[in-house]
């Protein structure tokens, strides 16, 4: 047999569409996909590597749970997917699936010879990306690489094409955003900008994998500390900050809590939701960890939505985007806002059709995030969620969801996405994608980077930070949110350096703060929110995308212009246009200044943002938040020149404090309409 | 001519446990992995699956024994056991397994106990007929008949060689017909 035959043409090489730099691995793929098999019978593990050699993978296998495990955590990033046995005679396959959907987010596949429906029910609920019936032909293993790939182009997805591929994957490509109801300008820019980015990324490629953080393993006494941390905060008041503070753990960065934190709700919400299944998995907080994570991994698919739920602070700050923007509050718990709505919010095109996906993020975030953030105990507090909300509405969904997918996904999607974040954002022409959050940049930074990008668009951001807040380096490209919120932005620290690009994002704290000092608190959505409070707070801090990390001393930098938030935060100085956020369809206009103002550069993710931010202002059918914005453009110095957008956000973000509890309902996606906009 | 014969009986032999349903198409693939590298690898991983096995119908017919019994448990072994028969491609015994399978969790005691009588016994008919099946390859190969499996590296010499002798014995028996 011809194994190459099976990879046949693979479609990545061409799909990637523009990743041009190409790894080298694209074109050898699937061949030396890394591949762990855990089987507990000899005859079948010696078959399967046999069978997995033919294909040309690299098989590495096991016969016992503990030790694939062990081996997965050492070497995190060694295998590209597993194959374990349903039927193990120490560790239950389904249990060790969902450690690793927890930990190492690797796309697992089970099999076995029962072939029974709950059998098989049961594995896609634990989040297996397929289910084998023994015997397994070569058939089988040789398309198992199509596992990988979707895995890693829904991460991307959800980054928004922040550009960091991994294993050359790149192909995943920021295409991703076809699905998303983005008007057509979108995908123009998003053409544009990926262009763009690709050429970016193969530059930075090297850099942003050396900027990606290694992945962190939590290991059940890390987790156990971080959950004693978060009791001890209290779960509405567990921010990554804080949590991070109280595990004292050496080389433990805040994106990692932050990620570690959205899976961690969304285990949570599992648990509350799936009874059952997390009822048998309640007996280690191993097992509560894995439904986090197996939901986390299910999440791969999901939407944004799926990343509120997680409680990465994407989603949070999606939610609080929407919240902002729509001053819905639901949309607070879950991080409304996929990274779908991330790029929907970036989508600069005209305000209106931004509501439309601001809304629509909005809603597929709100949707499950909400019901996500119910579930779990919300971290974020509710007010800050309802500063997300408001201050940045549009950001919420996007850049809010990048995040959510938890440190890994953040520091992948926020080098992916930031690349295609910015082509996103710059694409906007209109910047009435502001609900596009660029994914691409938003993914790093999704939480942090969103939210900045967003905030410092409208100065919402700081709602939409929240949320994006999660892993995602501070690539604060999102963050780019002009408003200079220092005070965030310190927690903000996303990692989103991971991605070079949505380095951008990490508009170095000034959006980080933005997003409000509230939305630090919301322990939940920490990432996202942060950035969003650093959005605010760092209105002036130009939005250095550079490293989505949101470095708190960006604060100092006025949003100014410096969004480069090249890889996916917006910080492009564009904000500055965003100053005009004054007006009521400043919000629209601020994200549209921005966004002009990052088109000449790779930062219009952060005009995107912005202009989501302003989308989301304008939008909402609040209407009060429009008018916040405005008199929070004349407090807050967002809108003088550059920072339009930190005016804005800074403005929601004042104005959240007093007004979470009615910004909540203000964000109301549902009835959020672009044709609210108060002019 | 002997190796021809060799050859002859091995693949003979093959299509009749394929035939009878003692082998099926999983068997086949394995004999395809097999190469050069690995010229012995079907014949290890019966080896693997039948010392495994014992091991496994021994805890099964405990478990079968307890009293009460545990019907999960068997159920959760002979799936196990099944799994691994058929990825050698045991049909018969796999078809067994399905069956025990079925009055397991028809919670059927009677029923599991007549099954198992019979997978066991499939299993060792199996065994004694593989045995012979290797018995075969293994004399081919001393007397030097090219192998049954895949050769990746089957050197062009080798091959003509081989060719030479199949069409020498073609003619060979043309000649003789002839005559």
């Amino acid at each position: 047999m011809n194994p190459s035959n099976g990879k046949g043409s693979v479609s990545m090489a061409s799909s990637s569409g523009g990743w041009k730099a190409g790894d080298v691995v694209l074109d050898q793929f699937p061949a030396g996909l890394r591949v762990l098999v855990v089987d507990d019978d000899p005859t079948c593990l010696v078959i399967l590597e046999k069978m997995l050699r033919a294909c040309l993978y690299e098989v590495t296998k096991c016969n016992r749970a503990e030790i694939a495990l062990s081996q997965l955590r050492e070497n995190k990033n060694g295998f590209d997917i597993v194959i374990s046995d349903v039927h193990m005679p120490d560790m239950d396959g389904f249990k060790l699936l969902e450690h690793i959907g927890l930990e190492m987010d690797l796309p697992v596949i089970m099999m076995s010879a029962d072939d029974g429906k709950n059998v098989v029910m049961k594995g896609v609920t634990h989040g297996a990306c397929d289910y084998l019936i023994k015997p397994v032909r070569i058939e089988a293993l040789k398309n198992i690489w199509q596992h990988v790939v979707r895995k890693r182009k829904n991460e991307w997805k959800d980054l928004e094409h922040s550009g960091s591929m991994e294993d050359g994957d790149r192909q995943q490509k920021p295409s991703e955003d076809v699905d998303y109801s983005s008007s057509a300008n979108e995908g123009n820019w998003k053409g544009s900008k990926k262009r763009k980015d690709e050429d970016e990324e193969t530059e930075e490629r090297d850099d942003s994998s050396t900027l990606k953080k290694p992945r962190v393993v939590w290991s059940v006494e890390l987790h156990q500390q971080f959950v004693a941390a978060v009791n001890q905060l209290g779960i509405d008041k567990a921010v990554p900050k804080k949590i991070l503070e109280l595990m004292n753990v050496p080389g433990l960065t805040r994106e990692n809590v932050a990620s570690h934190l959205q899976k961690y709700r969304l285990y949570l919400r599992r648990l509350s939701g799936v009874s059952q299944h997390h009822s048998s998995l309640n007996n280690s907080f191993v097992s509560n960890q894995e439904a986090a994570f197996g939901a986390m991994s299910s999440l791969n698919g999901l939407d944004l939505q799926t990343f509120a739920v997680t409680g990465q602070l994407p989603a949070q700050s999606l939610a609080t985007l929407q919240a902002a923007g729509l001053g819905r509050s639901t949309t607070k718990t879950g991080i409304p806002m996929p990274l779908v709505d991330q790029r929907n919010l970036f989508s600069f095109e005209n305000p209106k059709s931004r509501y439309g996906e601001g809304q629509q993020q909005q809603h597929l975030s709100s949707s499950k995030p909400v019901n996500l953030l119910h579930g779990i105990p919300t971290t974020m507090e509710p007010k800050q969620l309802a500063a997300l909300h408001h201050s940045t509405p549009s950001l919420g969904g996007m850049s809010i969801q990048v995040n959510t997918r938890g440190g890994q996904s953040n520091s992948l999607l926020m080098q992916m996405p930031q690349p295609q974040s910015r082509e996103q954002i710059l694409n906007e022409s209109t910047g009435s994608h502001v609900p596009r959050l660029p994914s691409p940049i938003g993914q790093p930074i999704m939480s942090n980077g969103i939210a900045g990008g967003v905030i410092g668009r409208n100065g919402i951001g700081d709602s939409g930070r929240g949320t994006l807040y999660s892993h995602v380096p501070p690539t604060s490209s999102m963050v780019s949110f002009p408003l200079n919120h220092p005070t965030e932005l310190a927690s903000n620290s996303f990692p989103l350096g991971s991605t070079p690009r949505i380095s951008n994002v990490t508009s170095k704290g000034p959006f980080q703060e933005e997003v409000n000092a509230e939305i630090k608190g919301s322990a939940g959505f920490m990432p996202s929110y942060d950035i969003f409070n650093e959005l605010h707070q760092h209105k002036s801090q130009d939005w250095e995308l550079q490293d989505l990390q949101f470095n708190a001393s960006q604060n100092a930098n006025p949003v100014e212009g410096n969004l480069d938030v090249s890889p996916s935060v917006l910080v492009h100085p564009g904000y500055s246009s965003s100053q005009r956020i004054g007006q009521n369809r400043t919000a629209s206009a601020i994200g549209r200044t921005i966004y002009s103002g990052i088109e000449g550069t790779e930062q219009g993710n952060t005009q995107i943002i912005g202009q989501n931010l302003n989308n989301l202002l304008a939008d909402n059918p609040v209407r009060v938040k429009a008018e916040r914005i405005p008199d929070s453009c004349n407090q807050t110095t967002l809108f003088p020149g550059h920072f339009g957008q930190e005016d804005l956000m800074s403005a929601l973000l004042k104005q959240q404090p007093g007004g979470i509890g009615s910004t909540e309902t203000e964000f109301d996606f549902d009835g959020y309409s672009m044709d609210n906009i108060p002019v | 001519m002997d190796k021809n014969r060799h050859l002859q009986r091995q693949l003979d032999m093959k299509r009749s446990l394929l035939d009878q349903g003692y082998l099926d198409e999983q068997f086949i693939q394995l004999e395809e992995l097999q190469d050069d590298d690995n010229p012995d690898f079907v014949e290890e991983t019966v080896t693997t699956f039948y010392n495994n096995s014992a091991r496994f119908l021994q805890n099964i017919e405990h478990t079968l024994g307890d009293c009460p019994i545990d019907f999960p448990k068997l159920d959760n072994y002979m799936h196990h056991f099944k799994g691994s028969s058929s990825s050698i491609g045991a049909t018969r015994v796999k078809n067994e397994c399905t069956r025990f399978i079925e009055y397991c969790q028809a919670a059927n005691a009677q029923g599991c106990v007549r099954t198992f009588l019979q997978v066991k016994q499939e299993h060792a008919i199996l065994k004694a007929k593989l045995e012979t099946y290797f018995q075969m390859a293994k004399s081919r190969i001393a007397a030097g008949a090219p192998s049954l499996c895949r050769s990746k590296n089957t050197s062009f010499a080798e091959f003509a060689s081989y060719r030479k002798y199949k069409l020498f014995r073609k003619s060979d028996i043309v000649y003789r017909y002839l005559k």
